[in-house]
């Protein structure tokens, strides 16, 4: 290869790039490239035609001006036309030109488009290439619709020339994923496929690639690639280096499309087929026996290859999770990397490890690395590896080692980094309570949490704390006690002083009997912390002291005199001061009895899902995001849901009860759920079914994701109702979870009420369904109701400027974003009752935004627990065809469609 | 997938970005500062890994030149550090011994190197003289 000469013969722009690398300042660099737009402006518009050459140099220029951070908005036509030049350099740079700077709703496409139909046309494998890069780069709809019929024809006909048919794969990949209802697989798909038989390595890397993301989408469709693929694999990795020359990196084979064909393989299953099975299995060996042998070379390059692949393999080891032999090896080999000298493999071998703890085959052999994962903690110098050991340390954690964990995790926080150190808390509560044998061990450990982190230790910990206290009679006494040494520390935190506040105040009584910690030594203890505190602390505090009032009437007198202090009775804030003034009153006017029954213990809390956990999952959700290309997520996926049902078996028993009872007898009438009730669409209370027999009602109120429910069973007839039970089912993207159970008896003319907690995940299109039993006169009852929990019950309004929403209706420009329905009024068109309709739907109403104030306009936001879809929406009624226009923009497809579908009934 | 590349020296300037998703203009600078922010605060002895919001940065640096691409988590890390080693000697073989004024003033031909390597986010040829084809082709072309 010569030497290429700098600038390459373009002088000017060889000129003009030293001029601004020698620029000083920021400004001068500025007004440099201000003087060469100028230029390049004048020069393009000119009378003076430019040749192609000029035309290459100012479009490199621009190029350049671009890079560093301008935005160029002309040069694009100057471009386009270098695309129809002869030479190859021209019209290269044109392509590259556009890839970069045009995005795909340009204007220009259809000029664009001309030119790449010829150069596909042209039968010059570069010209090809050129226009399939460009297909692929800018992937619009427009060009989709051009072309997607050409694109598989070149990609499988016989005599492309192989570099042309790696391009094709991956423009047809782009195509699917920008156009996909335009690329109609069916009749290619077998021959698409057949291309992993290829003899060119390259086009196999690149078509492997298509079928991945074809497979992700639709499995079925490209099963057989699985046969191909494992014997691709096995060619590669049993032959000699030398049969793949041209494709070997420092003595791997093919290590790219190694790693892309097991990526391949784990979109399916274990392979059935006993033999195909055996030659997978004898690949996966292969490669790591690999590991083991001698490296070929010193270089790391080598290594690194080599263990690219290993990785891939453990990956598909894990995902199949049916070799427990592979899962071993798997362990162990990143058990030697975990004491590897190069920090990448370290941190690999953490996280692959993590996923490996989940598998019932290899999660003993996981737990054997204890050890050096707590020194990786110890000992890593960055921050990255040590938040993987973290991580892995809680996925390995079971009954038998927690303790060793949990302690290790307490002591890694004293100097933990701050950006980890909440995640940290919130593993260590959640571990502690999960493998909490003896629960003195489980207030010990968020004692020292809220020591140690105190900063970093959310409300759902401590309130959590407090649940699991109250919930059990034989930890009380411990806590409080533990509680009360623990603020005896000169400093303590803030959310000490919340918890020790509450218990004491609950459980102050029952170490009351020690003269060391009498009740007036308590009192005093909480009241010293209290001017160190906020508000909200303080009223907690002031709650506190009413309580001790019933637990201890001897303190009484001390107590009403802070009480009635002007710091308290006269305090600025409304809330403290409200609190002295309702308190102090209390105890004066309410006697022994009254107090008694007010100021009780609090009742047990209802069991349900730890809100730490919920926290976690959360925290994880936004710092990776979904994404469609992810195809390890299935088996992370698992790895949450495993946690997820053991944390909630206790919530989950209730329904399951409800349900067994509901199988034991299923004669009876049974009313079918009816279909979406869009009466309740804009609407959140009212009868939602009544039968001679039985009214139900409801009562709903939602915030943010979250939605309770009130329903009502009327019993219309003048006979008991006997064993009544209720249950609902709901989707896995929609929870439900019933309060309390009804009682099984139901007096006639009664009326029983039974509350219902809803959280939305996803968006979602199934109402749930309330299924009731009961027996009336000797027969058996069975009802059915669709709930009407809808998507846009979730909905929060968004005030906006009309500026703002202007903009964001832009930004949401997507085809798929946008739903649009034109459609007949059902009902008289008033303006008012539209409005009112559209405030009940959740959105918030934009006046003065569209120029047509007979129009409506209107924001909100649908919360989910894992992502919130900002919704903007447009109603525009025309009362002499009496039809509305309706059009909605969300940043997510399905959401769109379902409001759209459950508004416009409405109208 | 690939989501962009991008080469960056150590004072922060932005030599070659390549983005295989679109992402607007005001957001490549904000972007492309924070990443080589990223890599500069880290030592030899970190890992070339880094998380950064939803995806993850896998960087090698070369004298004063680093070269940073950002991948979804579905990509396997080690063989993108690799890619880049790869891309590197391609770069060295064209221009025997590269240099940061060879990325600069031969920006158009970096391109289709990397075009070559690399499109729509996905790997599609890592043998370098094949890579290096059409580049030979126009040379002979202008030579002859």
């Amino acid at each position: 290869m010569p030497a290429v000469s700098k600038g390459d013969g373009m002088r000017g722009l060889a000129v003009f790039i030293s001029d601004i690398r020698n620029c000083k300042s920021k400004e001068a660099e500025v007004k440099r490239i201000n003087k060469e737009l100028a230029n390049i402006r004048s020069k393009f518009k000119g009378d003076k035609a430019l040749d192609g050459y000029s035309k290459k140099k100012y479009v490199c220029k621009l190029l350049f001006i671009f890079l560093l951070g301008h935005d160029i908005d002309f040069g694009h036509m100057e471009a386009v036309n270098l695309l129809s030049s002869n030479k190859y350099t021209e019209k290269q740079i044109g392509y590259l030109f556009i890839s970069v700077l045009v995005n795909s709703n340009s204007d220009l496409i259809r000029l664009i488009n001309n030119a790449i139909r010829n150069d596909l046309a042209s039968r010059n494998p570069t010209f090809m290439n050129l226009a399939l890069h460009c297909i692929a780069n800018v992937g619009s709809r427009e060009m989709a619709e051009a072309f997607v019929s050409d694109i598989p024809r070149i990609l499988v006909a016989g005599e492309t020339m192989d570099s042309v048919k790696q391009s094709a794969a991956l423009c047809l990949l782009r195509l699917n994923r920008t156009s996909p209802d335009l690329v109609p697989m069916g009749e290619w798909t077998a021959r698409v496929v057949h291309l992993l038989n290829d003899q060119h390595l390259g086009v196999v890397t690149a078509a492997t690639s298509l079928i991945t993301t074809l497979a992700q989408k639709s499995p079925e469709d490209f099963k057989t690639s699985v046969v191909l693929a494992v014997a691709r694999l096995s060619r590669i990795v049993t032959s000699a280096a030398i049969d793949l020359q041209d494709y070997t990196y420092y003595f791997v084979a093919a290590p790219w499309l190694s790693v892309k064909l097991l990526r391949l393989l784990q979109c399916y299953p274990p392979p059935e087929d006993a033999a195909l099975r055996s030659r997978l299995t004898e690949c996966l060996e292969t490669i790591l026996n690999k590991v083991q042998e001698p490296p070929k070379s010193k270089k790391v390059q080598h290594s690194n290859a080599k263990n690219a692949v290993l990785f891939e393999a453990i990956a598909l080891i894990i995902h199949h999770d049916s070799e427990p032999n592979l899962l071993v090896r798997a362990c162990n080999q990143l058990g030697q990397f975990l004491q590897h000298r190069e920090t990448n493999l370290r941190y690999l071998a953490l996280e692959s490890m993590c996923l490996l703890a989940s598998s019932e085959f290899s999660h003993e052999a996981v737990k054997t690395h204890i050890e050096t994962v707590i020194n990786a903690l110890k000992t890593e110098r960055d921050v990255s590896v040590r938040q993987r050991a973290v991580d892995l340390l809680y996925a390995m954690c079971d009954r038998s080692n927690s303790k060793q964990i949990v302690a290790e995790m307490l002591s890694y926080l004293e100097t933990a980094d701050y950006s980890i150190r909440e995640e940290i808390v919130l593993k260590v509560a959640i571990l502690a309570e999960k493998y909490a044998v003896d629960y003195t061990w489980y207030v010990d450990t968020i004692l020292n949490l809220i020591r140690i982190a105190g900063d970093y230790v959310s409300e759902e910990v401590w309130y959590r704390v407090i649940q699991i206290v109250i919930n059990r009679d034989d930890v009380q006494g411990y806590a409080a006690k533990t509680v009360f040494e623990a603020l005896q520390a000169p400093a303590c935190h803030e959310n000490l002083v919340k918890v020790g506040g509450y218990i004491l105040g609950e459980f102050g009584n029952l170490i009351a009997g020690d003269p060391r910690s009498s009740p007036l030594v308590q009192f005093n203890l909480l009241h010293s912390k209290f001017h160190l505190c906020s508000v909200p602390t303080r009223a907690l505090l002031l709650s506190a002291y009413i309580k001790f009032i019933n637990l201890f009437p001897e303190v009484k007198g001390t107590i009403q005199d802070v009480l009635r202090s002007d710091s308290q009775l006269r305090n600025a804030d409304v809330e403290l001061q409200q609190r002295a003034v309702e308190y102090l009153r209390l105890s004066c006017i309410a006697s022994t009895d009254i107090l008694a029954t007010v100021l009780e213990e609090m009742p047990p809390f209802p069991e349900r899902e730890s809100s730490i956990l919920a926290k976690l999952k959360k925290k994880k959700g936004s710092s990776k995001l979904p994404d469609l290309d992810d195809v390890r997520r299935s088996v992370n996926g698992s790895t949450d849901h495993a946690e997820n049902t053991e944390a909630t078996e206790t919530s989950v028993s209730n329904t399951v009860l409800a349900f067994s009872l509901y199988r034991t007898e299923p004669t009876g009438i049974i009313t079918l759920p009816c279909d979406d009730d869009f009466r309740f669409v804009c609407k959140n209370n009212g009868v939602i079914y009544e039968n001679q027999l039985l009214q139900i009602g409801l009562k709903s109120e939602y915030r943010q994701n979250l939605g309770r429910m009130y329903v009502f069973y009327g019993n219309k007839t003048s006979t008991q109702f006997l064993s009544f039970s209720s249950a609902v089912t709901s989707s896995d993207i929609l929870k439900t979870h019933i309060l309390q159970t009804v009682d099984p008896m139901i007096e006639g003319g009664a009326q029983v009420q039974q509350i219902l907690n809803i959280e939305c995940l996803s968006d979602f299109s199934d109402a749930p369904v309330l299924s009731i039993q009961f027996r009336y006169g000797g027969t058996l009852q069975n009802i059915a109701v669709k709930l009407p929990v809808m998507l846009n019950k979730f909905f929060q309004p968004t005030e906006m400027t009309s500026q703002d929403f202007f903009q964001r209706w832009k930004q949401l420009g997507a085809p798929r974003q946008e739903v649009q329905k034109i459609f007949k009024a059902q009902h008289q068109m008033d303006s008012d009752v539209a409005k009112a309709k559209l405030l009940g739907f959740g959105v918030a109403l934009l006046d003065g935004v569209d120029p047509n104030p007979a129009n409506f306009v209107g924001a909100g936001i649908v919360h989910s627990k894992t992502t919130q879809v900002g919704c903007l929406l447009r109603l525009e009624p025309n009362t002499q065809a009496q039809m509305y226009r309706l059009t909605l923009r969300t940043s997510k497809d399905s959401v769109s469609q379902r409001l759209c579908e459950l508004l416009s009934d409405q109208f | 997938m690939i989501k962009f590349v991008l080469m960056v020296n150590q004072q922060g300037q932005t030599r070659l970005s390549r983005y295989y998703e679109p992402v607007e203009l005001s957001r490549r600078a904000a972007l492309e500062a924070a990443a080589v922010r990223c890599c500069l605060s880290r030592n030899k002895d970190q890992c070339s890994f880094v998380e950064y919001k939803d995806f993850r940065l896998v960087y090698r640096q070369y004298a004063a030149l680093y070269v940073v691409m950002g991948v979804t988590h579905s990509e396997n890390e080690l063989s993108i550090y690799e890619l880049i080693q790869n891309f590197v000697e391609v770069l060295d073989k064209y221009f025997s011994r590269v240099s940061e004024l060879d990325i600069m003033f031969n920006l158009d031909s970096v391109h289709v190197i990397l075009d070559e390597m690399i499109q729509n986010g996905h790997i599609v040829e890592t043998n370098k003289s094949r890579v290096l084809a059409p580049l030979t082709a126009i040379n002979k072309m202008v030579d002859g």
